[in-house]
Protein backbone atom coordinates (compact mmCIF):
# COMPACT_ATOMS: atom_id res chain seq x y z
CA UNK A 1 0.00 0.00 0.00
CA UNK A 2 2.28 2.78 -1.16
CA UNK A 3 0.73 6.16 -1.56
CA UNK A 4 2.68 8.09 -4.13
CA UNK A 5 1.52 11.63 -4.66
CA UNK A 6 4.42 13.93 -5.32
CA UNK A 7 7.23 11.73 -6.61
CA UNK A 8 4.88 10.00 -8.97
CA UNK A 9 5.88 6.77 -10.63
CA UNK A 10 4.17 7.68 -13.88
CA UNK A 11 4.47 4.29 -15.55
CA UNK A 12 2.91 2.58 -12.54
CA UNK A 13 0.05 5.07 -12.44
CA UNK A 14 -0.61 4.61 -16.16
CA UNK A 15 -0.40 0.83 -15.80
CA UNK A 16 -2.86 0.74 -12.92
CA UNK A 17 -5.15 3.23 -14.63
CA UNK A 18 -5.27 1.11 -17.78
CA UNK A 19 -5.88 -2.00 -15.69
CA UNK A 20 -8.72 -0.36 -13.75
CA UNK A 21 -10.26 0.86 -16.99
CA UNK A 22 -10.11 -2.61 -18.54
CA UNK A 23 -11.46 -4.35 -15.43
CA UNK A 24 -14.35 -1.92 -14.90
CA UNK A 25 -15.26 -1.85 -18.59
CA UNK A 26 -14.95 -5.63 -18.71
CA UNK A 27 -17.27 -6.08 -15.72
CA UNK A 28 -19.77 -3.67 -17.27
CA UNK A 29 -19.59 -5.55 -20.55
CA UNK A 30 -20.05 -8.93 -18.90
CA UNK A 31 -22.94 -7.57 -16.82
CA UNK A 32 -24.51 -6.14 -19.97
CA UNK A 33 -24.45 -9.47 -21.74
CA UNK A 34 -25.50 -11.23 -18.55
CA UNK A 35 -28.84 -9.44 -18.90
CA UNK A 36 -29.10 -10.84 -22.43
CA UNK A 37 -27.98 -14.25 -21.21
CA UNK A 38 -30.52 -14.17 -18.40
CA UNK A 39 -33.38 -13.56 -20.85
CA UNK A 40 -32.15 -16.21 -23.26
CA UNK A 41 -31.73 -18.69 -20.43
CA UNK A 42 -35.18 -17.93 -19.04
CA UNK A 43 -36.58 -18.40 -22.52
CA UNK A 44 -34.81 -21.74 -22.85
CA UNK A 45 -36.22 -22.99 -19.54
CA UNK A 46 -39.71 -21.72 -20.32
CA UNK A 47 -39.75 -22.97 -23.92
CA UNK A 48 -39.77 -19.49 -25.46
CA UNK A 49 -37.39 -17.80 -27.87
CA UNK A 50 -36.31 -14.79 -25.79
CA UNK A 51 -34.94 -11.62 -27.39
CA UNK A 52 -34.48 -12.35 -31.08
CA UNK A 53 -35.31 -9.21 -33.03
CA UNK A 54 -32.43 -6.81 -32.29
CA UNK A 55 -29.45 -8.08 -34.24
CA UNK A 56 -28.47 -11.75 -34.74
CA UNK A 57 -29.77 -13.87 -31.80
CA UNK A 58 -30.95 -10.60 -30.24
CA UNK A 59 -27.35 -9.71 -29.42
CA UNK A 60 -28.03 -5.98 -29.65
CA UNK A 61 -30.82 -6.22 -27.08
CA UNK A 62 -28.70 -4.92 -24.12
CA UNK A 63 -27.79 -1.80 -26.14
CA UNK A 64 -31.45 -1.22 -26.97
CA UNK A 65 -32.36 -1.68 -23.30
CA UNK A 66 -29.69 0.78 -22.20
CA UNK A 67 -30.80 3.39 -24.73
CA UNK A 68 -34.41 2.96 -23.66
CA UNK A 69 -33.50 3.49 -20.00
CA UNK A 70 -31.46 6.60 -20.81
CA UNK A 71 -34.27 8.21 -22.79
CA UNK A 72 -37.00 7.50 -20.24
CA UNK A 73 -38.40 10.39 -18.26
CA UNK A 74 -36.68 10.88 -14.93
CA UNK A 75 -39.03 11.25 -11.98
CA UNK A 76 -37.85 12.28 -8.52
CA UNK A 77 -40.67 11.97 -6.01
CA UNK A 78 -41.81 15.01 -4.10
CA UNK A 79 -40.90 15.25 -0.38
CA UNK A 80 -37.93 12.93 -0.80
CA UNK A 81 -34.35 13.92 -0.16
CA UNK A 82 -33.15 14.57 -3.69
CA UNK A 83 -29.45 14.17 -2.95
CA UNK A 84 -29.89 10.84 -1.14
CA UNK A 85 -32.32 9.67 -3.81
CA UNK A 86 -29.62 10.10 -6.43
CA UNK A 87 -26.86 8.82 -4.12
CA UNK A 88 -28.61 5.45 -3.64
CA UNK A 89 -28.13 3.93 -7.11
CA UNK A 90 -24.70 5.55 -7.34
CA UNK A 91 -23.58 3.80 -4.16
CA UNK A 92 -25.04 0.50 -5.33
CA UNK A 93 -23.01 0.77 -8.52
CA UNK A 94 -19.85 1.92 -6.72
CA UNK A 95 -19.78 -0.92 -4.22
CA UNK A 96 -20.55 -3.41 -6.99
CA UNK A 97 -17.52 -2.35 -9.03
CA UNK A 98 -15.13 -1.75 -6.10
CA UNK A 99 -14.73 -5.43 -5.22
CA UNK A 100 -12.94 -6.18 -8.48
CA UNK A 101 -9.85 -4.29 -7.25
CA UNK A 102 -8.36 -7.22 -5.33
CA UNK A 103 -9.25 -10.05 -7.71
CA UNK A 104 -6.21 -11.62 -9.38
CA UNK A 105 -7.41 -11.80 -12.97
CA UNK A 106 -4.32 -13.60 -14.17
CA UNK A 107 -0.61 -14.09 -13.80
CA UNK A 108 2.01 -11.52 -14.82
CA UNK A 109 2.08 -10.12 -18.34
CA UNK A 110 5.32 -8.82 -19.84
CA UNK A 111 4.66 -5.65 -21.85
CA UNK A 112 6.89 -2.64 -22.71
CA UNK A 113 9.77 -4.08 -20.65
CA UNK A 114 7.59 -4.21 -17.55
CA UNK A 115 6.12 -7.09 -15.59
CA UNK A 116 2.49 -6.16 -15.22
CA UNK A 117 0.56 -8.09 -12.60
CA UNK A 118 -3.03 -8.60 -13.70
CA UNK A 119 -4.34 -7.58 -10.32
CA UNK A 120 -5.10 -4.00 -9.42
CA UNK A 121 -4.04 -4.22 -5.78
CA UNK A 122 -2.42 -7.21 -4.11
CA UNK A 123 -3.15 -6.22 -0.52
CA UNK A 124 -2.49 -8.66 2.28
CA UNK A 125 -6.08 -8.40 3.54
CA UNK A 126 -7.68 -9.27 0.18
CA UNK A 127 -10.57 -11.38 1.45
CA UNK A 128 -11.40 -8.97 4.24
CA UNK A 129 -11.50 -6.14 1.70
CA UNK A 130 -14.05 -8.09 -0.33
CA UNK A 131 -15.99 -8.76 2.83
CA UNK A 132 -15.91 -5.08 3.84
CA UNK A 133 -17.14 -3.87 0.47
CA UNK A 134 -19.91 -6.47 0.48
CA UNK A 135 -21.04 -5.29 3.91
CA UNK A 136 -21.13 -1.71 2.60
CA UNK A 137 -23.20 -2.81 -0.38
CA UNK A 138 -26.40 -2.62 1.62
CA UNK A 139 -26.20 1.18 1.90
CA UNK A 140 -27.11 1.76 -1.73
CA UNK A 141 -30.37 -0.12 -1.25
CA UNK A 142 -31.15 1.28 2.21
CA UNK A 143 -30.47 4.93 1.35
CA UNK A 144 -32.36 4.70 -1.92
CA UNK A 145 -35.34 3.02 -0.31
CA UNK A 146 -35.50 5.54 2.51
CA UNK A 147 -35.12 8.55 0.24
CA UNK A 148 -37.98 7.30 -1.94
CA UNK A 149 -40.41 8.24 0.85
CA UNK A 150 -42.55 5.23 0.04
CA UNK A 151 -43.67 2.53 2.45
CA UNK A 152 -43.13 -0.31 0.02
CA UNK A 153 -39.65 0.91 -0.85
CA UNK A 154 -38.77 1.20 2.82
CA UNK A 155 -40.05 -2.32 3.51
CA UNK A 156 -37.93 -3.62 0.64
CA UNK A 157 -34.89 -1.79 1.96
CA UNK A 158 -35.35 -3.13 5.47
CA UNK A 159 -35.74 -6.65 4.15
CA UNK A 160 -32.55 -6.28 2.14
CA UNK A 161 -30.62 -4.92 5.12
CA UNK A 162 -31.65 -7.62 7.59
CA UNK A 163 -31.09 -10.33 4.99
CA UNK A 164 -27.61 -9.15 4.11
CA UNK A 165 -26.57 -8.76 7.76
CA UNK A 166 -27.88 -12.23 8.63
CA UNK A 167 -26.14 -14.00 5.76
CA UNK A 168 -22.89 -12.10 6.25
CA UNK A 169 -22.35 -14.04 9.49
CA UNK A 170 -22.54 -17.48 7.92
CA UNK A 171 -20.44 -16.26 5.01
CA UNK A 172 -17.74 -14.95 7.33
CA UNK A 173 -17.59 -18.17 9.35
CA UNK A 174 -17.40 -20.32 6.21
CA UNK A 175 -14.53 -18.12 5.05
CA UNK A 176 -12.69 -18.60 8.35
CA UNK A 177 -12.58 -22.35 7.72
CA UNK A 178 -11.07 -21.68 4.29
CA UNK A 179 -8.54 -19.25 5.74
CA UNK A 180 -7.42 -21.83 8.30
CA UNK A 181 -6.37 -24.05 5.38
CA UNK A 182 -4.76 -21.39 3.22
CA UNK A 183 -3.13 -19.47 6.06
CA UNK A 184 -3.21 -16.23 4.07
CA UNK A 185 -5.72 -13.49 3.29
CA UNK A 186 -4.17 -12.49 -0.03
CA UNK A 187 -6.25 -13.72 -2.97
CA UNK A 188 -3.16 -13.99 -5.16
CA UNK A 189 -1.46 -16.34 -2.72
CA UNK A 190 -4.62 -18.41 -2.39
CA UNK A 191 -4.67 -18.93 -6.16
CA UNK A 192 -0.97 -19.78 -6.27
CA UNK A 193 -1.44 -22.39 -3.54
CA UNK A 194 -4.21 -24.03 -5.53
CA UNK A 195 -2.08 -24.30 -8.66
CA UNK A 196 0.16 -26.87 -7.06
CA UNK A 197 -1.77 -30.11 -7.03
CA UNK A 198 -2.16 -33.34 -8.96
CA UNK A 199 -3.59 -33.16 -12.51
CA UNK A 200 -2.39 -29.65 -13.21
CA UNK A 201 -3.74 -28.18 -10.04
CA UNK A 202 -7.20 -29.72 -10.41
CA UNK A 203 -7.02 -31.70 -7.18
CA UNK A 204 -5.41 -28.76 -5.41
CA UNK A 205 -8.55 -26.65 -5.66
CA UNK A 206 -9.94 -25.60 -2.33
CA UNK A 207 -13.31 -27.03 -3.31
CA UNK A 208 -12.02 -30.54 -2.55
CA UNK A 209 -10.87 -29.46 0.90
CA UNK A 210 -13.89 -27.36 1.76
CA UNK A 211 -17.01 -28.74 0.04
CA UNK A 212 -19.32 -27.75 2.89
CA UNK A 213 -17.72 -24.34 3.18
CA UNK A 214 -18.22 -23.85 -0.54
CA UNK A 215 -21.91 -24.75 -0.31
CA UNK A 216 -22.47 -22.30 2.56
CA UNK A 217 -20.52 -19.58 0.76
CA UNK A 218 -22.51 -20.14 -2.42
CA UNK A 219 -25.89 -19.88 -0.66
CA UNK A 220 -24.75 -16.75 1.15
CA UNK A 221 -23.54 -15.27 -2.14
CA UNK A 222 -27.03 -15.71 -3.55
CA UNK A 223 -28.45 -13.89 -0.53
CA UNK A 224 -25.86 -11.10 -0.66
CA UNK A 225 -26.59 -10.47 -4.34
CA UNK A 226 -30.34 -10.33 -3.65
CA UNK A 227 -30.81 -12.98 -6.28
CA UNK A 228 -33.70 -15.43 -6.45
CA UNK A 229 -34.62 -17.45 -4.41
CA UNK A 230 -33.61 -14.74 -1.92
CA UNK A 231 -34.86 -11.69 -3.84
CA UNK A 232 -37.35 -10.70 -1.15
CA UNK A 233 -36.28 -7.06 -1.32
CA UNK A 234 -37.98 -6.79 -4.69
CA UNK A 235 -40.82 -9.27 -4.26
CA UNK A 236 -43.17 -7.69 -6.77
CA UNK A 237 -46.34 -9.42 -5.63
CA UNK A 238 -45.93 -8.11 -2.07
CA UNK A 239 -44.02 -4.85 -2.45
CA UNK A 240 -44.96 -3.53 -5.93
CA UNK A 241 -41.34 -3.19 -7.09
CA UNK A 242 -39.46 -3.47 -3.83
CA UNK A 243 -36.80 -0.94 -2.94
CA UNK A 244 -36.72 0.61 -6.41
CA UNK A 245 -40.47 1.21 -6.74
CA UNK A 246 -40.02 4.98 -7.11
CA UNK A 247 -37.05 4.83 -9.42
CA UNK A 248 -37.26 5.44 -13.13
CA UNK A 249 -34.94 5.97 -16.06
CA UNK A 250 -31.24 5.15 -15.72
CA UNK A 251 -31.34 5.29 -11.90
CA UNK A 252 -33.52 2.20 -12.00
CA UNK A 253 -31.12 0.87 -14.61
CA UNK A 254 -28.21 1.35 -12.20
CA UNK A 255 -29.94 -0.70 -9.51
CA UNK A 256 -30.76 -3.51 -11.92
CA UNK A 257 -27.31 -3.35 -13.47
CA UNK A 258 -25.54 -3.36 -10.09
CA UNK A 259 -27.22 -6.71 -9.41
CA UNK A 260 -25.65 -8.20 -12.53
CA UNK A 261 -22.22 -6.77 -11.72
CA UNK A 262 -22.52 -8.19 -8.20
CA UNK A 263 -23.40 -11.55 -9.70
CA UNK A 264 -20.37 -11.46 -11.99
CA UNK A 265 -17.98 -10.37 -9.25
CA UNK A 266 -19.24 -12.95 -6.77
CA UNK A 267 -18.88 -15.63 -9.45
CA UNK A 268 -15.29 -14.51 -9.92
CA UNK A 269 -14.67 -14.53 -6.15
CA UNK A 270 -16.15 -18.02 -5.79
CA UNK A 271 -13.98 -19.25 -8.67
CA UNK A 272 -10.92 -17.64 -7.11
CA UNK A 273 -11.48 -18.95 -3.60
CA UNK A 274 -12.69 -22.46 -4.33
CA UNK A 275 -11.97 -23.30 -7.98
CA UNK A 276 -8.39 -22.27 -8.51
CA UNK A 277 -8.89 -18.78 -9.95
CA UNK A 278 -6.83 -18.44 -13.13
CA UNK A 279 -5.51 -21.98 -12.80
CA UNK A 280 -6.16 -24.03 -15.96
CA UNK A 281 -7.30 -27.54 -14.94
CA UNK A 282 -5.41 -30.59 -16.26
CA UNK A 283 -2.57 -28.34 -17.43
CA UNK A 284 0.78 -27.77 -15.80
CA UNK A 285 1.48 -24.04 -15.96
CA UNK A 286 4.98 -24.29 -14.54
CA UNK A 287 6.08 -26.59 -17.40
CA UNK A 288 4.94 -24.11 -20.04
CA UNK A 289 6.43 -20.94 -18.57
CA UNK A 290 8.02 -20.17 -21.97
CA UNK A 291 4.58 -19.36 -23.39
CA UNK A 292 4.85 -16.03 -21.57
CA UNK A 293 1.99 -13.65 -22.20
CA UNK A 294 -0.17 -16.25 -23.92
CA UNK A 295 -0.13 -18.40 -20.81
CA UNK A 296 -1.30 -15.46 -18.70
CA UNK A 297 -4.08 -14.72 -21.20
CA UNK A 298 -5.11 -18.39 -21.17
CA UNK A 299 -5.31 -18.09 -17.38
CA UNK A 300 -7.60 -15.07 -17.70
CA UNK A 301 -9.69 -17.12 -20.12
CA UNK A 302 -9.89 -19.98 -17.60
CA UNK A 303 -11.05 -17.62 -14.85
CA UNK A 304 -13.66 -16.06 -17.12
CA UNK A 305 -14.92 -19.49 -18.18
CA UNK A 306 -15.37 -20.52 -14.55
CA UNK A 307 -17.09 -17.21 -13.75
CA UNK A 308 -19.47 -17.53 -16.69
CA UNK A 309 -20.36 -21.07 -15.64
CA UNK A 310 -21.23 -19.73 -12.21
CA UNK A 311 -23.31 -16.92 -13.72
CA UNK A 312 -25.23 -19.55 -15.68
CA UNK A 313 -25.70 -21.46 -12.42
CA UNK A 314 -27.09 -18.29 -10.78
CA UNK A 315 -29.58 -18.00 -13.64
CA UNK A 316 -30.48 -21.67 -13.58
CA UNK A 317 -31.34 -21.42 -9.88
CA UNK A 318 -33.35 -18.23 -10.42
CA UNK A 319 -35.62 -19.86 -12.98
CA UNK A 320 -35.91 -23.15 -11.09
CA UNK A 321 -36.43 -22.46 -7.39
CA UNK A 322 -39.36 -20.31 -6.20
CA UNK A 323 -38.83 -17.42 -3.83
CA UNK A 324 -38.53 -18.13 -0.10
CA UNK A 325 -40.97 -16.76 2.45
CA UNK A 326 -39.36 -14.24 4.78
CA UNK A 327 -39.46 -16.41 7.91
CA UNK A 328 -38.06 -19.33 5.89
CA UNK A 329 -35.20 -17.09 4.80
CA UNK A 330 -34.37 -16.12 8.37
CA UNK A 331 -34.76 -19.72 9.53
CA UNK A 332 -32.34 -20.92 6.87
CA UNK A 333 -29.82 -18.21 7.67
CA UNK A 334 -29.76 -18.33 11.45
CA UNK A 335 -30.76 -21.87 12.35
CA UNK A 336 -29.23 -23.90 9.54
CA UNK A 337 -26.38 -22.07 7.84
CA UNK A 338 -24.71 -20.56 10.90
CA UNK A 339 -24.61 -23.83 12.92
CA UNK A 340 -23.41 -25.66 9.79
CA UNK A 341 -20.70 -23.07 9.24
CA UNK A 342 -19.64 -23.32 12.89
CA UNK A 343 -19.50 -27.10 12.62
CA UNK A 344 -17.46 -26.79 9.43
CA UNK A 345 -15.05 -24.43 11.15
CA UNK A 346 -14.59 -26.74 14.15
CA UNK A 347 -14.22 -29.82 11.93
CA UNK A 348 -11.62 -28.06 9.79
CA UNK A 349 -9.70 -26.93 12.84
CA UNK A 350 -9.82 -30.43 14.32
CA UNK A 351 -8.65 -32.01 11.06
CA UNK A 352 -5.75 -29.59 10.74
CA UNK A 353 -4.70 -30.26 14.34
CA UNK A 354 -5.06 -34.03 14.05
CA UNK A 355 -3.56 -34.69 10.61
CA UNK A 356 -1.07 -31.90 10.12
CA UNK A 357 -0.47 -30.73 13.68
CA UNK A 358 0.35 -27.22 12.55
CA UNK B 1 5.71 14.12 2.93
CA UNK B 2 3.21 12.24 0.81
CA UNK B 3 1.76 10.39 3.72
CA UNK B 4 1.56 13.64 5.65
CA UNK B 5 -0.61 15.18 2.92
CA UNK B 6 -2.87 12.14 2.99
CA UNK B 7 -2.98 12.33 6.78
CA UNK B 8 -4.03 15.98 6.71
CA UNK B 9 -6.71 15.28 4.10
CA UNK B 10 -8.05 12.37 6.16
CA UNK B 11 -8.05 14.48 9.31
CA UNK B 12 -9.98 17.26 7.57
CA UNK B 13 -12.42 14.64 6.34
CA UNK B 14 -12.81 13.12 9.81
CA UNK B 15 -13.28 16.40 11.65
CA UNK B 16 -15.44 17.95 8.94
CA UNK B 17 -17.75 14.93 8.81
CA UNK B 18 -17.95 14.82 12.60
CA UNK B 19 -18.99 18.48 12.73
CA UNK B 20 -21.47 17.93 9.92
CA UNK B 21 -22.87 14.96 11.85
CA UNK B 22 -23.49 17.18 14.86
CA UNK B 23 -25.00 19.99 12.82
CA UNK B 24 -27.30 18.08 10.49
CA UNK B 25 -30.96 18.21 11.46
CA UNK B 26 -32.09 14.87 10.12
CA UNK B 27 -30.96 11.79 12.11
CA UNK B 28 -30.50 9.72 8.95
CA UNK B 29 -28.08 12.28 7.53
CA UNK B 30 -26.23 12.34 10.86
CA UNK B 31 -25.68 8.62 10.55
CA UNK B 32 -24.42 8.96 7.00
CA UNK B 33 -21.91 11.60 8.14
CA UNK B 34 -20.83 9.29 10.97
CA UNK B 35 -20.11 6.58 8.40
CA UNK B 36 -17.81 9.03 6.61
CA UNK B 37 -16.02 9.63 9.93
CA UNK B 38 -15.40 5.89 10.21
CA UNK B 39 -14.01 5.85 6.69
CA UNK B 40 -11.57 8.63 7.55
CA UNK B 41 -10.47 6.83 10.73
CA UNK B 42 -9.95 3.61 8.78
CA UNK B 43 -7.86 5.59 6.32
CA UNK B 44 -5.66 6.69 9.21
CA UNK B 45 -5.28 3.08 10.30
CA UNK B 46 -4.12 2.18 6.79
CA UNK B 47 -1.56 4.99 6.95
CA UNK B 48 -0.24 3.55 10.20
CA UNK B 49 0.21 0.20 8.44
CA UNK B 50 -2.58 -1.32 10.53
CA UNK B 51 -4.48 -2.75 7.59
CA UNK B 52 -6.32 -5.39 9.55
CA UNK B 53 -7.57 -2.89 12.14
CA UNK B 54 -8.64 -0.53 9.38
CA UNK B 55 -10.67 -3.06 7.46
CA UNK B 56 -12.21 -4.56 10.60
CA UNK B 57 -13.21 -1.05 11.68
CA UNK B 58 -15.00 -0.71 8.33
CA UNK B 59 -16.65 -4.12 8.48
CA UNK B 60 -17.83 -3.87 12.08
CA UNK B 61 -18.69 -0.19 12.45
CA UNK B 62 -19.52 1.06 8.97
CA UNK B 63 -20.78 -2.27 7.69
CA UNK B 64 -22.78 -3.68 10.58
CA UNK B 65 -23.40 -1.33 13.49
CA UNK B 66 -24.25 1.70 11.38
CA UNK B 67 -26.61 -0.40 9.26
CA UNK B 68 -28.47 -1.32 12.44
CA UNK B 69 -28.52 2.34 13.53
CA UNK B 70 -29.92 3.31 10.14
CA UNK B 71 -32.42 0.50 10.42
CA UNK B 72 -33.75 1.72 13.77
CA UNK B 73 -33.82 5.40 12.80
CA UNK B 74 -35.63 4.67 9.55
CA UNK B 75 -38.24 2.60 11.38
CA UNK B 76 -38.80 5.21 14.09
CA UNK B 77 -39.17 7.90 11.43
CA UNK B 78 -37.66 10.67 13.58
CA UNK B 79 -38.20 14.17 12.32
CA UNK B 80 -36.41 17.36 13.21
CA UNK B 81 -39.74 19.07 13.98
CA UNK B 82 -40.87 16.41 16.40
CA UNK B 83 -37.78 16.80 18.54
CA UNK B 84 -38.46 19.03 21.50
CA UNK B 85 -36.11 21.91 22.22
CA UNK B 86 -33.54 21.27 24.91
CA UNK B 87 -33.96 23.47 27.92
CA UNK B 88 -31.59 26.35 28.46
CA UNK B 89 -29.98 25.03 31.65
CA UNK B 90 -29.08 21.69 30.03
CA UNK B 91 -27.43 23.45 27.11
CA UNK B 92 -25.40 25.55 29.52
CA UNK B 93 -24.20 22.48 31.42
CA UNK B 94 -23.34 20.77 28.16
CA UNK B 95 -21.20 23.69 26.99
CA UNK B 96 -19.29 23.79 30.30
CA UNK B 97 -18.58 20.05 30.46
CA UNK B 98 -17.60 19.92 26.79
CA UNK B 99 -15.29 22.89 27.30
CA UNK B 100 -13.64 21.17 30.28
CA UNK B 101 -12.95 18.09 28.18
CA UNK B 102 -11.44 20.24 25.44
CA UNK B 103 -9.22 22.00 27.99
CA UNK B 104 -7.94 18.71 29.39
CA UNK B 105 -7.16 17.34 25.93
CA UNK B 106 -5.47 20.57 24.88
CA UNK B 107 -3.30 20.72 28.02
CA UNK B 108 -2.13 17.15 27.38
CA UNK B 109 -1.38 17.91 23.75
CA UNK B 110 0.62 20.99 24.72
CA UNK B 111 2.57 19.04 27.32
CA UNK B 112 3.56 16.23 24.96
CA UNK B 113 7.15 16.59 23.84
CA UNK B 114 7.14 14.73 20.52
CA UNK B 115 7.08 17.11 17.58
CA UNK B 116 5.59 14.44 15.33
CA UNK B 117 3.22 12.26 17.33
CA UNK B 118 2.42 9.81 14.53
CA UNK B 119 4.96 7.82 12.56
CA UNK B 120 3.55 6.68 9.26
CA UNK B 121 3.77 3.22 7.77
CA UNK B 122 6.11 1.75 10.32
CA UNK B 123 5.60 -1.03 12.80
CA UNK B 124 3.76 -4.27 12.29
CA UNK B 125 1.51 -4.26 15.32
CA UNK B 126 -1.59 -3.79 13.17
CA UNK B 127 -0.87 -6.58 10.69
CA UNK B 128 -2.94 -9.70 11.09
CA UNK B 129 -0.04 -12.06 11.74
CA UNK B 130 1.39 -9.99 14.59
CA UNK B 131 -2.05 -9.21 15.97
CA UNK B 132 -3.01 -12.89 15.99
CA UNK B 133 0.14 -13.86 17.85
CA UNK B 134 -0.40 -11.10 20.39
CA UNK B 135 -4.02 -11.96 21.03
CA UNK B 136 -3.86 -15.73 20.98
CA UNK B 137 -0.40 -16.28 22.40
CA UNK B 138 0.67 -13.49 24.71
CA UNK B 139 -2.73 -12.43 26.01
CA UNK B 140 -4.89 -15.54 25.67
CA UNK B 141 -6.50 -15.32 29.09
CA UNK B 142 -7.69 -11.68 28.95
CA UNK B 143 -8.87 -12.28 25.40
CA UNK B 144 -10.91 -15.34 26.37
CA UNK B 145 -12.35 -13.60 29.43
CA UNK B 146 -13.49 -10.64 27.36
CA UNK B 147 -15.06 -13.01 24.85
CA UNK B 148 -17.00 -14.62 27.71
CA UNK B 149 -18.17 -11.12 28.60
CA UNK B 150 -19.47 -10.69 25.05
CA UNK B 151 -21.19 -14.05 25.26
CA UNK B 152 -22.95 -13.05 28.47
CA UNK B 153 -24.09 -9.83 26.80
CA UNK B 154 -25.53 -11.84 23.91
CA UNK B 155 -27.33 -14.20 26.27
CA UNK B 156 -28.68 -11.17 28.13
CA UNK B 157 -30.06 -9.70 24.91
CA UNK B 158 -31.84 -12.94 24.07
CA UNK B 159 -33.32 -13.16 27.58
CA UNK B 160 -34.57 -9.56 27.48
CA UNK B 161 -36.06 -9.89 24.01
CA UNK B 162 -37.92 -13.07 24.97
CA UNK B 163 -39.75 -11.32 27.82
Amino acid sequence: MTTVLLNIDLALVLEKFALILIVVMGSLGVAMYATWGERKFAALLQDRRGPSKAGPFGLLQPLADGLKLFFKEEIIPNFSSKFLFILGPGLAMLTAVMTSAVVPWGDKVHLFDRDISLQIADINIGILYVFGVVSLGVYGIMIGSWASNNKFSLLGGLRAASQIISYELAMGISLIALLMITGTLSLKEIVEQQQTGAWGGFWGWNFWKQPLGFLIFLICAFAECNRAPFDLAEAENELIGGYHTEYSSMKLGFYLFAEYINMFISSVIISTLFFGGYDIPFFNEAAHADWGNWLALLGVGALMTKAILFILFFMWVRWTIPRFRYDQLMHLGWKILIPLALFNMLATGGAILYFFNK
Amino acid sequence: MNTQIVFILLSIMAIGSAVAMLLSKSPVKSILWLILVFFAISGNYFLLNAQFLGIVNLIVYAGAIMVLFLFVVMLMNLNADAEQAKNYRLQFIGVISGGCLLLILLSFLMASKTPQPVLMKVGESGLINKLGLTLFHDYVLPFEISSVLFLSAMVGVVVISKK
